[in-house]
């Protein structure tokens, strides 16, 4: 464990900030799916680049912790990278890339392949935490619709992907009902990671720019939205990772050429790293291109 | 037994926008009708005879007295009881043809006797055969009576009239512009309602038909008020 | 036979005007109760009090529900008044962007209500979604099209399907009519008519137009300065007002 710069206080807040923060983490945890208001502090960065994600990890952090930062599942993108140094530099904490290694994972959409185990603790950043938002766009009324359990409209969304694409087209930010009770936003993950929701890991969601916490205590039931004739489908590109090869993860697609050439790879870099050191080859494998 | 009873009825507005001022129009009116038979009200002009028919029917308060159409008290009834009595008892031939925009003829014609309950199809064969009788061009019949001529909207509501076998019939002017033939029907329409034991009362200007069809008349100038 | 809805003395002020005064009326199955009067008559007052979305100084709004009988819908639990909304009530607005969702589809805003009561099978929502278009004249090709893409009838005639594919017992409507063309009026007016008849509805209309109410309803209130001055027959009441104010609205009524 290193030291952390003298001039910040622990992890960034003060400590009574911290502990509004947990108050709220808890309580969220208590209710899970509730979006539980809080003060969100201003940040040393820009709102939509995971000020709330930002706050709840500063909240968690112990000093004997060790921290991974991920941005679509990547560890090498400028907005996890910086997040990372964030907190090196303010906790003075252990970080790593390696999943089963961190103790805190911050997210930004995307929850990891490997799968998480007790103790551990996923942070979310979350853009627009309100799953009715864009049906409904009185707070005033989605707060109701909440304390009544009145989602019909959620469906109304769904119908209309299904009106329109012939298919429930979101793709992304798939709605769920959290223990039969709260219909919540996943935040941006990609519905091919809504299965993973019910962990073993404790998943808290922060949304800085709306000022709203919320969570998933471990093995909490997490159901997708969906109609009995167009179930719900955790669905991912038709390919395996060009790279390691693997057929069940989540890929990003990448174009390589101006001639539409173009790759898909596993969208987790960690785990695409771990399985290539394992030995396991894609189409595109460097060592086989040579 | 007395299928319609107007007893001891009188009537006078009140013109609240005119200085208050009251007119009474009728004081002890007496009227009964009993099945299978037609009274025509007469009397001249400005007599009385639509203000005691629609206080029969219901659109006009009555004043004081009763007046009993079968088993409502009409004059006391509750809205839904005088809806009733319009439903099951009583069918109406108006001088005015009051009717939804775009219905078809057929419709308006078959409107009653659906209302009573009767079957669709019934309803709707007994509208036909009645809109035939009376010589309006099948054509027409699809088309909605509100750009008909005026002898074509009486003769939709003659048939809606008697779409329905009501034990109680109002007629007000039932042949007033209507050529010979038509007129010789409705005078056979209310014929047929009388044999069936239909309780009619009637105002006729044509002094022929009333003097064919009609039991008895009252003079309704009898009930002016201070007349008596 | 028991009232749908029985008001009694319901009263509402804005601070020290008031707004409807000690109103009282029974509403049976299957009547059309008009209510009309000049704008501040507390006409829409009183539909909202009876509806739910105001809350009265003081008055019961008793209706008979399916399952409990009559209740005094004030004193209900919120969710079980909102409930009550979905299912067995349904309000509609005069302004049509008020009581659609402007967002989505046309199948969607009918199938929302559906779905609010648990329809969870597409298939089923848009069969009924587009039963209830042809209902309302408004043809299946059109399912999938936004209300924006409508007419101001046809966004009415949405309205209208929206409120009624759930079958509700009670509809209130406020000025159902206001704001259409003469001729898109008659339709909509032609159109209602033909579905009260057929599902046997109750409804409350608020509207300041004679007209409507000659052809919707069967019964009348005037009000006048939050008070209920006349109440009738339809046709009593305009063929033979009793009251100063009835008298001069229905000589007011231009005649064409």
């Amino acid at each position: 464990m290193t030291l952390h710069d003298p001039n910040y206080n622990f992890a960034y807040l003060d400590e009574q900030t911290k502990r509004m923060i947990r108050r709220a983490l808890l309580k969220a945890l208590a209710i899970p799916g509730y979006q539980v208001p809080f003060a969100s502090r201003e940040m040393p960065m820009p709102y939509g680049w995971g000020t709330g994600g930002v706050q709840v990890t500063a909240a968690c952090l112990t000093p004997e912790d060790t921290l991974k930062v991920i941005d679509q599942g990547a560890d090498d993108t400028t907005n996890a990278v910086s997040i990372r140094k964030f907190f090196q530099r303010t906790a003075g904490v252990a970080v790593t890339e390696q999943t089963a290694q961190a103790s805190v994972i911050q997210t930004r959409h995307r929850i990891p392949e490997t799968p998480l185990i007790e103790g551990q603790i996923l942070v979310y950043q979350v853009p627009i935490p309100e799953p009715l938002r864009f049906l409904e766009p009185r707070e005033t009324e989605t707060r109701r619709m909440h304390a009544l359990e009145e989602y019909g409209l959620m469906h109304v969304k769904l119908y209309e992907d299904i009106a329109h694409n012939g298919e429930i087209s979101t793709a992304y930010a798939y709605p769920v009902k959290v223990e039969g009770r709260y219909v919540m936003d996943p935040s941006p993950i990609p519905k091919f990671d809504n299965p993973k929701l019910e962990s073993a890991a404790i998943q808290l969601f922060g949304a800085g720019r709306e000022q709203r916490i919320y969570a998933l205590p471990p093995y909490c039931r997490v159901t997708s939205l969906d109609f009995e004739d167009h179930p719900f489908e955790a669905s991912k590109a038709d390919h395996d990772c060009d790279l390691c090869g693997c057929a069940t993860s989540y890929l990003d697609e990448v174009i390589v050429d101006d001639a539409g050439g173009r790759m898909f790879v596993c969208s987790d870099t960690d785990f695409c790293t771990g399985r290539r050191e394992g030995g396991h080859r894609g189409r595109l494998s460097p060592e086989d291109m040579a | 037994m007395k299928m319609i009873r107007v007893s001891d009825v009188s009537k006078s507005f009140v013109l609240h926008n005119q200085g208050g001022a009251v007119i009474p129009v009728m004081a002890g009116a007496e009227l009964s009708v009993a099945p299978g038979e037609c009274v025509a009200l007469v009397g001249n002009s400005g007599a009385g005879k639509s203000t005691l028919m629609r206080m029969i029917w219901g659109n006009y308060l009555c004043g004081s007295g009763a007046i009993t159409v079968g088993d409502v008290d009409v004059a006391r009834a509750e809205p839904r009881e005088v809806l009733r009595m319009r439903r099951e008892l009583m069918g109406y031939v108006s001088q005015f043809l009051r009717v939804v925009p775009r219905v078809p003829t057929l419709e308006v014609v078959a409107e009653p006797a659906l209302r009573a309950g009767v079957a669709r199809e019934v309803a709707l064969s007994r509208a036909r055969s009645l809109l035939a009788r009376l010589n309006l061009p099948e054509p027409l019949w699809a088309l909605s009576p509100t750009t008909f001529s005026g002898g074509e909207q009486q003769r939709v509501n003659i048939a809606r009239g008697f779409v329905h076998d009501f034990p109680a019939m109002l007629l007000d002017e039932p042949t007033a512009s209507l050529d010979a033939t038509n007129r010789a029907v409705v005078l056979d329409l209310i014929r047929e309602a009388k044999a069936r034991g239909a309780a009619i009362v009637g105002i006729f200007h044509d002094e022929a038909a009333r003097a064919e069809i009609c039991d008895r008349e009252i003079d309704v100038s009898r009930f002016a008020p201070g007349a008596a | 036979m028991t009232p749908l809805l029985q008001a009694r003395g319901l009263t509402k002020h804005y601070g020290a005007r008031l707004g409807c005064g000690n109103v009282s009326f029974d509403l049976y199955p299957g009547e059309v109760m008009g209510i009309v009067g000049e704008s501040g008559s507390g006409k829409s007052t009183l539909l909202s009090c009876l509806a739910g979305h105001l809350s009265p100084d003081a008055g019961e709004v008793i209706f008979d529900t399916r399952d409990h009988g009559p209740q005094d819908v004030l004193r209900m639990s919120e969710p079980a008044r909102r409930m009550l909304g979905r299912t067995d009530w349904a309000f509609v607005h005069q302004n049509a962007r008020d009581g659609l969702r402007m967002g989505v589809s046309a199948g969607a805003n009918v199938g929302e209500r559906l779905m609010a009561v648990g329809a969870r099978h597409y298939g089923d929502i848009r069969e009924q979604a587009t039963d209830w278009l042809g209902r309302v004249e408004i043809a299946a090709d059109r399912i999938d099209d936004r209300p924006r893409a409508f007419s101001g009838g046809m966004q009415q005639r949405l309205q209208i399907a929206r409120n009624l594919v759930t079958g509700p017992r009670l509809v209130f409507m406020d000025e159902p009519t206001g704001g259409l063309d003469v001729s898109v009026q008659a339709r909509l007016l032609d159109l209602l008519r033909g579905l009260v008849r057929e599902m046997g509805l109750s409804a409350i209309v608020v509207t300041h137009d004679l007209a409507v109410v000659r052809l919707l309803a069967d019964r009348l209130m005037v009000m006048k300065g939050g008070a209920v001055v006349e109440a009738g027959l339809t046709d009593q009441v305009l063929d033979d007002p009793q009251h100063g104010y009835t008298q001069l609205l229905v000589s007011s009524v231009l005649q064409v």
